[in-house]
């Protein structure tokens, strides 16, 4: 019972964990512009690819071939900003967001013209077979998906509590005219959040191929739970989008197993709906705090 | 000098009688042929080798003189895997082009949408999809074929080779899309007349990244196999999830599994996967004198150089039914009702890409499950059970 029992776990905490990058990477963008950024999922997708590309494709080094797919997927987010947020004479927040819905279909018809609609693959980080704990497997590339999440909150947490443009951009969320009047460059904050979004995107994507495999059309999918998981814990907060995203991802399999997997994700999205009842503001954000957020 | 203008006269009536005649004989009438396939859209990795393969089809006949010193023509349009653009360009081709026939839809929902209107208009329709209720009943379904094999073959044969093995418990996994529901349905519906208790019955969805519980709620279930029934990335990720369990069952796969590329992507966990497939993407293992391999060969080969990919099961269902209705005009002409006719009542021990046709006024598809083939992956690659 107990093998079962922690199989199911290990199976949500796999998926949660893809969950939570997703979802930490709407916080970025969130935290620095209170756009919602739709085409996150898209950014993961293109982690995945490229990274396939560079790795297989060109047969480049590991550590090559990541430097490269962030390097391109941050060079994605840059134009994306450059391009479609920048030019906007009145950026009204819900227009921004419509944007995002069009890049992320611009962005998925230019990865299916250039990688197919076939899905891809490439080796688990480190070979070798997956750990058994009491009877229950965990595959190593699990371990490494919740590793990477781990670190790439605190690596986060770091640059905005501690470092100056980390606050600056902060500031631009609360009151890009009060950040103009202290001298940041709002415009420029902008446009590195939504590189540091994608950066963040395209590793969970380098991360979780090994695992569910690639395809085009992975993004919207990938979106949705991501943005189930940054609400669920509250947007903004990081280790809200953490709990949140493994709480999604436990329940989706713990419903699978003990209920039935055809009401997997219904389950989920109701356990959603009551925690946005009873708490709106998501769990780890406050009433008052959330009171001076747009949206 | 004067009787130039009138030999010059002479000369050109003959010139170009000469070439009418040349251009009488060349180009007699064409035949069009419409054809609905899902280029674009969800279904688009159906409808994507259909295409390809008619325009090969079209210009390889053509090139060889065409039917009868008729050229073919076939009007693509493209149903954006939507049932009411089917329905719309199915209209436009009998209305505007007056076709003699229709190839495609490739959906078993666009091609269930078509039924009516194809049975009103009198006009053949050769589906590629795959859904039983297309055919069925044959009484409604007149004007109605399909070349895909029915998904209770696929599952016939592998009960058939299970039962054979001593298997008897079986818990099923199935995608939740319409290819995995019908799959579902046979595999419930056929399940007593092979003897086969379902004592696990469970799902996940087209993007799901983990089916690990799933397959852990089976096997606790005690199931002596697995059956995984989809189509796409999922039957990948489940290949992966029963090795990494080391589950110590077997794995099936549906006929949905017969494409190389699912091995690639398996790498070794795919070792071991059985899966009952059509003969097109295991041509080279047949032996010489089976009545598929030439041209199951000539059509993989051709598309191979032309499109450098394979064309799958799905391009070989519009090769099926583009090539049953040339062989229809060949024998009895641009006749809607004796094309038809031809069709039900002619194509007997036809050999195709899906398997060897035996279309009668009682099933107008034509095939059983002597079309698949047990295929085990071995080293990489399939290999035939016997």
């Amino acid at each position: 019972m107990l093998t079962v029992f922690l199989q199911f776990l290990f199976s949500g905490l796999t998926v949660g964990a893809v969950y939570a990058l997703v979802g930490i990477g709407f916080n970025i963008t969130y935290n620095a512009t209170s756009i919602i950024n739709l085409a996150q999922g898209e950014f993961v997708v293109i982690g995945g690819l490229m990274m396939w590309f560079f790795s297989e494709s060109l047969q480049l080094p590991f550590f090559v071939s990541v430097a490269f797919t962030i390097f391109s997927a941050g060079i994605v987010g840059l134009l994306m900003e450059r391009l479609t947020i920048k030019p906007l004479k009145n950026p009204d927040l819900l227009l921004m967001i419509m944007i995002t819905v069009a890049v992320s279909i611009v962005l998925r018809g230019i990865l299916m013209f250039s990688f197919g609609k076939d899905p891809y693959v490439y080796p688990a980080f480190t070979e070798g077979e997956p750990l058994s704990i009491y009877g229950a497997i965990i595959q190593q590339q699990t371990l490494w998906v919740i590793g990477i999440t781990g670190f790439c909150i605190i690596l986060l947490f770091f640059f905005f509590k501690k470092t100056m443009v980390g606050k600056a951009m902060l500031a631009c969320a609360v009151n890009p005219t009060a950040a103009k009047l202290v001298g940041i460059n709002v415009s420029r904050m902008v446009m590195l959040s939504f590189v540091l979004s994608a950066v963040v995107g395209a590793i969970g994507g380098m991360a979780i191929t090994p695992i569910s495999l690639m395809e085009y059309d992975k993004g919207p999918m990938l979106a949705v739970k991501g943005f189930c998981a940054a609400i669920m814990g509250g947007l903004g907060t990081n280790r809200g989008a953490v709990l949140g995203g493994f709480i999604i991802g436990i329940l989706e399999s713990m419903t699978a197993g003990y209920i039935h997997s055809g009401l997997k994700d219904a389950v989920a999205l109701i356990i959603l709906l009551l925690i946005l009842f009873f708490k709106p503001a998501g769990i780890f954000v406050s009433k008052a705090m959330h009171q001076l957020r747009k949206y | 000098m004067k009787k130039a203008p009138k030999r010059f006269l002479v000369v050109l009536v003959a010139a170009l009688s000469v070439f009418l005649l040349f251009v009488n004989a060349y180009a007699k009438e064409p035949y069009k042929i419409g054809a609905l396939f899902a280029v674009t859209g969800p279904a688009s990795f159906l409808g994507e080798p259909e295409k390809n393969t008619a325009i090969m089809l079209k210009d390889q006949i053509n090139k060889a003189g065409g039917i009868n010193g008729h050229p073919l023509e076939i009007i693509i349009e493209d149903t954006k895997s939507d049932e009411t653009q089917a329905v719309l360009s199915a209209k436009k081709l009998l209305e505007n082009d007056k076709v003699l026939a229709i190839i495609g839809p490739s959906t078993t929902g666009e091609s269930m949408a078509l039924v009516p209107i194809l049975n009103t208009a009198a006009t053949p329709l050769l589906s590629c999809a795959a859904g039983a209720p297309i055919t069925q009943p044959v009484k409604d379904r007149t004007w109605i074929f399909k070349t895909p094999q029915y998904d209770i073959s696929a599952v016939e044969a592998i009960y058939g080779y299970m039962k054979k093995q001593g298997i008897s418990k079986v818990g099923i996994i199935t995608i939740s899309t319409g290819f995995g529901d019908a799959g579902k349905k046979a595999l419930l519906e056929i399940a007593p007349k092979y003897g086969m208790t379902i004592v696990a019955e469970e799902k996940y969805g087209p993007k799901d990244s983990d089916m690990t519980t799933q397959l852990t709620k089976i096997k606790a279930a005690g199931a002596q196999a697995v059956i995984n029934w989809s189509v796409g990335p999922g039957q990948v990720v489940v290949t992966k999830n029963w090795e990494a369990l080391k589950m110590g069952i077997p794995l099936y796969q549906s006929h949905g599994w017969g494409s190389r590329k699912n091995i690639e992507l398996a790498g070794k966990a795919a070792e071991g996967v059985i899966a009952p497939l059509g003969r097109l993407v295991i041509w080279d293992k047949l032996p010489d004198n089976h009545p598929q391999k030439a041209l199951l060969k000539k059509y993989t080969q051709d598309y191979v150089a032309l499109y450098k990919s394979d064309p799958g099961t799905f391009g070989g269902h519009a090769y099926d039914s583009i090539m049953m209705l040339v062989e229809a005009l060949k024998k009895v002409g641009p006749d809607k009702k004796k094309i038809r006719d031809y069709v039900e009542t002619n194509i007997k021990k036809w050999p195709g890409t899906g398997g060897i046709f035996n279309i009668s006024p009682d099933d107008h598809c034509g095939l059983d499950k002597s079309a698949f083939e047990m295929v085990v992956v071995k080293n990489g690659d399939w290999e035939i059970l016997k």
